[in-house]
């Protein structure tokens, strides 16, 4: 019977180690029947190839216009700024929290004050880097919700956070940092590349 | 016929414990005789856990879980589905009743000392039903794919993307792809009607064997099992749950279904809290709304999300709200530890409990209605005064209760 032994005598020796040999085999037979089922839920190389860059004609983008596109799912804003616009970038600069785009958002080509290659031409993903909302486009002066110090820029909707013309981010407020500049070329004067830096590495 | 009956039952119950469990836990099943109001809310929970079984297995038979196809699939439910209206309001709507007697359920257990010793368990296991079915919330709103299942769903989404060093693998293994896409919404499907109901039925079958092992506690927070009779080892304060509880969550339920059918027929949108006017818009990937906000019982912890808005202590204010947010939640769970109090019941405690029970309650509400505004810096001032007072109710409750002048449990419990 087995209550006659005690449990030192039942788990003695052999047994134990059979006991403890087993339970680590199927724990390793559990963690390998788990990877598959949680690899098959990362991004399918479906979702891997859709990645494509994309060409924008910007001919027709007057000064102060925001053209949105759509890159890899992700609206990316291209707008053409005005010589008032660009003067607003130096007017704010003192209330950025990181206005010199020290943190890495932005190809090397775009770490400047501006933050584009061309100085008029902003281009940046429009994607809020608190929480991924799409801020909105606010080009009025001082409005009465944004306060008197509004020079223009790009406001979030879902947790107030605000960003200058140049996708900087203003301190205290809930984003961490500047917008993300993606990687992005002119193929011409009018035509621009979105997604890749050179004509060929598609 | 009864002899037919009862040879019957008695076949039965040699192959199958019937009479037993239905003694244990129903007719012998004994139960504080003071229940009241508050004690309506645990039945009318199972009550709305079956309406959204029920109409979300029919709801299933229509709707497609594809970004292309699934708003338009919710508006043919709407439109071209025999009485699919009424069965999609009565889940729509069931979603915010759930919270409603869940919140209300939880409020008793903090008036009355419910998650104390020995319901520390029972607690606890509520709370996990409490975070499944926040869970069930979030993944059957994304569903209709309109503009505020979309950017609720980004945002929600992206704060995982907050956790250092993992989380943009995670956020990645989260939706299937690099973006929000009809990959997420596919394997959200999965989760709300196959994963987590599954989950929450076993656990709201544990909470009651939880119950059933502890009993309930009371109005005047006193354990009937600690005075029973002598003779019958019945509890002399305890009434049995059938038919006496029974009936009398029956008249619960029939109040409860006027108040839920008036909303179905009459206000299923609710002014846009229940149903939001945006997300009969289909989602939009390019343009977020000008004005976005989540649900109305997620609302205090999106006001929190919101509030911290400086670094501090080395971290970023953005995984500062993540972690806010997430706290006030389960926060909750050590309720049995934090409370020192010498008794359970409000009625029995001092007056610094009821003030800082009312004062958690004001800024639950308070944080919820900012929650359902655009962010100014007087709202966002206003939400971080007041989630400083949500966390000071349970963070200074070692102290407060402690030294609360309560007044003496009774022995029995009042008629």
């Amino acid at each position: 019977m087995a209550d006659s032994f005690s449990i030192n005598e039942r788990m003695s020796g052999r047994r134990k180690f059979l006991v403890a040999a087993t339970s680590v085999a199927g724990g390793v037979a559990g963690a390998a029947i788990a990877t598959p089922f949680l690899l098959s839920m990362m991004p399918s190389e479906r979702a891997k190839a859709a990645g494509a860059p994309v060409e924008v004609d910007i001919s027709k983008l007057e000064p102060g216009m925001l053209l949105m596109v759509e890159w890899r799912g992700k609206v990316v804003w291209v707008l053409n700024r005005t010589p008032e616009m660009l003067e607003s970038l130096v007017k704010v600069e003192g209330n950025l929290a990181d206005p010199n785009s020290e943190k890495k958002q932005q190809p090397e080509y775009a770490k400047n004050r501006t933050r584009s290659i061309k100085p008029e031409i902003l281009v940046t993903e429009g994607v809020c880097t608190h929480l991924g909302c799409s801020p909105v486009f606010r080009k009025d002066i001082a409005p009465a919700d944004l306060g008197p110090d509004w020079q223009g820029g790009f406001f979030c909707p879902c947790h107030g956070s605000k960003f200058d013309l140049a996708g900087r981010v203003f301190k205290s407020v809930p984003a961490p940092t500047n917008m993300v500049v993606p990687p992005h070329t002119y193929l011409s004067d009018s035509r621009l590349l979105i997604g890749s830096e050179s004509e060929g590495s598609v | 016929m009864s002899n037919l009956f009862n040879s019957m039952l008695g076949w039965v119950d040699k192959r199958f414990p019937l009479s037993s469990n239905w003694k244990a836990h129903l007719s012998e099943y004994y139960a504080p005789k003071n229940f009241n109001f508050w004690y309506f809310f645990g039945s009318l929970a199972l009550l709305v856990l079956v309406n959204q079984l029920i109409t979300g297995i029919f709801l299933t038979m229509n709707y497609k879980p594809d970004a292309s196809m699934a708003f338009a699939s919710v508006e043919y439910i709407m439109r071209d589905v025999d009485y699919g209206w009424l069965i999609r309001y009565m889940h729509s709507t069931g979603a915010s009743m759930f919270f409603v007697v869940v919140y209300l359920h939880m409020f008793r257990g903090m008036m009355y000392g419910s998650y104390r010793k020995p319901r520390e368990l029972l607690w606890l296991v509520g709370m996990a039903i409490f975070f499944v079915l926040m869970s069930l919330a979030f993944t059957g709103y994304i569903l209709p794919w309109g503009q505020m299942s979309y950017w609720g769903a980004q945002v929600i989404v992206s704060m995982f993307g907050a956790i250092p060093m993992v989380g943009e693998t995670l956020q990645q293994w989260l939706l299937g792809d690099f973006t929000l896409s009809d990959a997420a919404l596919n394997r959200f499907f999965a989760y709300h009607v196959v994963t987590l109901p599954l989950v929450l039925l076993v656990l709201v079958f544990v909470h009651i064997l939880a119950l059933h092992e502890t009993g309930s506690n009371n109005p005047d927070g006193v354990e009937i099992k600690e005075n029973k009779n002598a003779a019958t080892g019945i509890p002399v304060d305890g009434i049995p749950f059938h038919p006496y509880y029974t009936v009398k969550d029956i008249v619960g339920v029939v109040v409860f279904l006027f108040v839920f059918c008036g909303i179905i027929f009459f206000a299923p949108e609710m002014g846009g809290y229940f149903l939001e006017y945006n997300n009969f818009i289909p989602a939009n990937t390019l343009q977020t709304p000008d004005h976005i906000a989540p649900v109305w019982y997620f609302t205090p912890y999106y006001s929190m999300l919101r509030a911290v808005t400086v670094n501090f202590l080395g971290i970023d204010a953005k995984l500062w709200g993540v972690i806010l947010m997430a706290g006030s939640v389960v926060i909750f769970c050590f309720l049995p530890w934090l409370d020192r109090s010498p008794v359970k019941s409000i009625r029995y405690k001092g007056p610094y409990f009821k003030i800082a029970l009312g004062l958690f309650v004001i800024s639950f509400f308070v944080l919820g209605w900012l929650g359902t505004k655009s962010p100014t810096p007087l709202y966002t001032l206003l939400a971080q005064i007041f989630t400083v007072i949500y966390f000071a109710f349970f963070i200074l409750m070692p102290l407060y209760s402690k030294i609360d002048k309560t007044k003496p449990e009774p022995k029995r419990l009042k008629e």
